[in-house]
């Protein structure tokens, strides 16, 4: 595991309060909740602060990341919790009610609020909500240098006096203020009586409203609530903490709902009035430029959202994204494969030679087999990571959205989904996980389903390797048309499908556009390991697992796959296959096997046309066994075949069995029309 | 007063928020972005179709053309 900057680093000024531990209350950890806007560098602070000691998983029972990490910071453990990046915590999206019921339910000891110093006012907005809550908190003036490139100067210790809370002053990317950080957060979590700052007021006109509301709420309401806050957000029309009220305390909900009826509008002055709050905590600390000054993102904005100039970019930068990632993987790739198959798999069939032969069958056919196509797949996926994390990191995606809202439209979705389906062309796991951004369920749902027509490298390893040998000459065109086809079924099957299916309802498009900034090596890093190790869980696991069992299919009754279940069924299949001219029924079970991974189509045509590992002996067995029109059909089911099984896994765990279970009716329709529709076209052009 | 919808704001205009239309919901997430009744907006890019991106509390927002028609905003100058 490795140390960290913020804590090793002695803090001077602190060592004097440490004669003052050793009481039962200091041995417990101290647990510091993360919470902060989007785009206020909590990432990095959070990287910063626990590096490899994080744990990424689920919060319990949702989809929304958790992440947690441990430091120690003098001698004393420290637990962080990182909450969901939120605007506010009005509970209108999953990630907001996850964050403040930690606050209320968990009480961590400090909440550490992260600001924007380049976007101060907006950023408090966070912290005018936090303090409701009744935490100690300690505010992180983050970005300091990033405010300064504006013109922006925030005076720290005058932000600090308006607000009666600890500010400190941070540039989190070059490591500053971090130990300053956890030194004013753990002395607060010693002493959290000595936090009393005023609670942000509201407008004159609601007050008398407010605290006749409190009043009906006082001594009604179950733990952990507090009367001052559910009032404000009765006020607000929160309907989570409406319904608690109506179901904990319904005698004072008959007294409150009256109220709550006649003010409906309230909300848009609690709004408004924390915005006053705000403008009078910040007006003495905050100096802006007088007139505008013409910033490196304005610069770079006139062209990357340019309607025009923007698409443009939009497409050279994607092209350089694959070009690099399968220029920079493919020898890595090489070498993993010729490692694994060329060495390690003979090597095991060598140590079990004396073994009976299900196990030596088992070990190098399933095992190896299946882990060694996930491993041959890693080095695609680390340099894709590594590029996206980059255009992440430096502010670009939020571009690459805005260009792509007015095409996303015409499918019914809008451009933070084009972010998901981008990434599939990676792998479509991490896609399936990335629809996660979009906050409607619908405009989610909808992105889920459509996650699977991205070809991601594996079909598209697939179809690179059997294009050339079915059309020597062709197989670029070939390759082409197929991309062009999937990514055109994509459209249709969207515009279609929100259409009908979801009634052309759509989700608004509100989103931050975060000024560009350079890449933080760290931040990018860190980026390539949460997926890598998403990928890794769901894909080897499950890849593992499967290709164990569908082996087991394939070698019994045996001898030979010629012989197993799997070849029964594929035998029995022929009937459907012949609809697309392919009625050789090892076809139809290499299709078969693709469904645990997309790779596994070769290699199942390699052992049913018992070309072993010659690939170009197998090209070529295959290729006459089969007319080019049925070869152009197989090439077609096989872009559009089901999702692979972790792809499967991963929809049901984003959006349930059910959903699953229509995405893989939906592409198994789609691959069987897609087949048939070029079988019978072919016809005509060959 | 002459409170026209964002989306009828040229690129480089300016103006402060009279309305919000189109309810709790989309009034509270723009109010998460510093968008408020009261706030000065200025519109950095309005080519006519597409979203909006408008400047507003020091940030940047990407405004989809639907929800950018439920803003109403007077002009100002400067």
């Amino acid at each position: 595991m490795q140390k960290h900057d913020a804590c090793e680093r002695p803090s001077g000024g602190r060592q004097g309060t440490r004669g003052a531990r050793g009481g039962p209350a200091e041995e417990r950890a101290v647990t510091l909740a993360l919470a902060g806007q989007p785009n206020v560098g909590k990432s990095t602070v959070f990287n910063r602060l626990t590096g490899l000691s994080q744990h990424v998983g689920n919060w319990p029972g949702k989809t929304v990341e958790q992440k947690t990490g441990e430091c120690s910071f003098q001698g004393k453990r420290i637990r962080l919790v990182d909450l969901p990046g939120t605007y506010s915590l009005t509970a209108n999206s999953e990630e907001e009610r996850i964050a403040r019921d930690y606050i209320l339910r968990e009480r961590p000891d400090v909440v550490i609020a992260l600001l924007n110093a380049s976007a101060l006012e907006r950023n408090l907005y966070l912290v005018a909500e936090l303090l409701l809550l009744d935490r100690p908190i300690v505010v992180g003036l983050n970005m300091v240098d990033v405010a300064e490139a504006q013109g922006i100067t925030v005076e720290a210790e005058v932000l600090s006096a308006a607000l009666r809370l600890p500010v400190v002053p941070l540039v989190a990317s070059k490591n500053e203020g971090l130990s300053e950080l956890l030194a004013v957060a753990v002395d607060l979590a010693r002493h959290p009586d000595r936090f009393a700052p005023p609670k942000p007021s509201i407008r004159e006109a609601h007050r008398p409203v407010l605290k006749a509301i409190e009043e009906a709420l006082a001594g009604h309401l179950p733990e952990p609530y507090l009367p001052a806050y559910v009032a404000t957000k009765l006020l607000e029309g929160d309907g989570e903490l409406s319904r608690m009220v109506q179901e904990k305390a319904p005698e004072a909900w008959q007294r409150i709902h009256p109220i709550l009826m006649a003010h409906e509008d309230a909300y848009l002055d609690i709004a408004g009035g924390r915005y006053e709050w705000i403008a009078r905590m910040a007006r003495a600390a905050l100096t802006r430029p007088k007139a505008g000054i013409v910033t490196v993102t304005d610069r770079i904005d006139r062209v990357a959202t340019h309607p025009l100039w923007g698409v443009g970019l939009l497409f050279v930068i994607l092209a350089a994204t694959f070009w690099l990632t399968y220029s920079i993987a493919t020898p890595m790739v090489n070498l993993l494969d010729h490692w694994i198959a060329g060495e390690l798999a003979p090597w095991a069939g060598e140590l079990l030679a004396n073994t009976p032969q299900w196990l030596s069958g088992f070990v190098t056919n399933g095992l190896i087999g299946g882990a060694g196509m996930v491993i041959t797949f890693l080095p695609i996926l680390l340099v894709f990571f590594a590029l996206l994390g980059f255009l992440e990191d430096v502010g670009y995606m939020a571009r690459m959205a805005y260009v792509m809202d007015r095409f996303m439209h015409r499918l019914g979705l809008h451009g933070k989904s084009f972010m998901p389906l981008f990434l599939g062309f990676g792998c479509n796991i991490p896609a399936v996980l990335g629809t996660r951004i979009i906050e409607d369920r619908r405009s989610r749902l909808l992105t889920l389903l459509l996650v699977p027509l991205v070809p991601c490298t594996a079909r598209l390893s697939v179809v690179a390797f059997l294009a050339p040998v079915f059309f020597p000459r062709t197989a670029a065109w070939v390759m082409t048309a197929l991309v062009g086809g999937n990514l055109l079924l994509l459209v249709l099957l969207g515009a279609l499908l929100n259409r009908f299916a979801f009634k052309g309802h759509r989700g608004a498009f509100i989103m931050e556009m975060p000024l560009y900034h350079a890449p933080n090596l760290r931040t990018i890093g860190l980026f390539v390991w949460n997926n890598m190790q998403g990928f890794l869980r769901k894909a080897g696991t499950v890849i593992v697992a499967v290709s164990a069992v569908v082996w087991a299919l394939s070698a019994y009754p045996g001898p030979g796959m010629n012989h197993s279940l799997l070849a029964d069924f594929g035998r029995w299949l022929v009937p459907f296959g012949r609809w697309m001219g392919l009625g050789d029924w090892r076809l139809l079970v290499s299709l078969l096997t693709s469904f645990i991974a997309k790779e596994n189509s070769v290699a199942t045509l390699g052992v049913l046309f018992g070309a072993g590992d010659n690939r170009t002996g197998l090209g070529h067995l295959v290729a006459a066994a089969m007319t080019p029109q049925a070869a152009l059909a197989f090439l077609a089911v096989q872009m559009t075949f089901l999702p692979c099984v972790s792809t499967v896994a991963a929809i049901q765990q984003e959006a349930g069995w059910r959903w699953a279970f229509v995405s893989i009716l939906l592409l198994l329709a789609l691959s069987i029309l897609a087949g048939i529709v070029v079988f019978r076209l072919g016809g005509f052009l060959c | 007063m002459n409170v026209r919808p964002l989306t009828d704001f040229p690129s480089g205009s300016r103006g402060r928020v009279q309305r919000l239309l189109g309810g709790r919901m989309l009034s509270q997430r723009l109010a998460g972005l510093g968008l408020t009744v009261g706030a000065m907006v200025e519109v950095l890019q309005n080519y006519g179709r597409g979203p909006l991106i408008v400047s507003v509390r020091d940030t940047r927002i990407a405004l989809g053309r639907g929800q950018a028609d439920k803003v109403l905003v007077e002009p100002r100058d400067g």
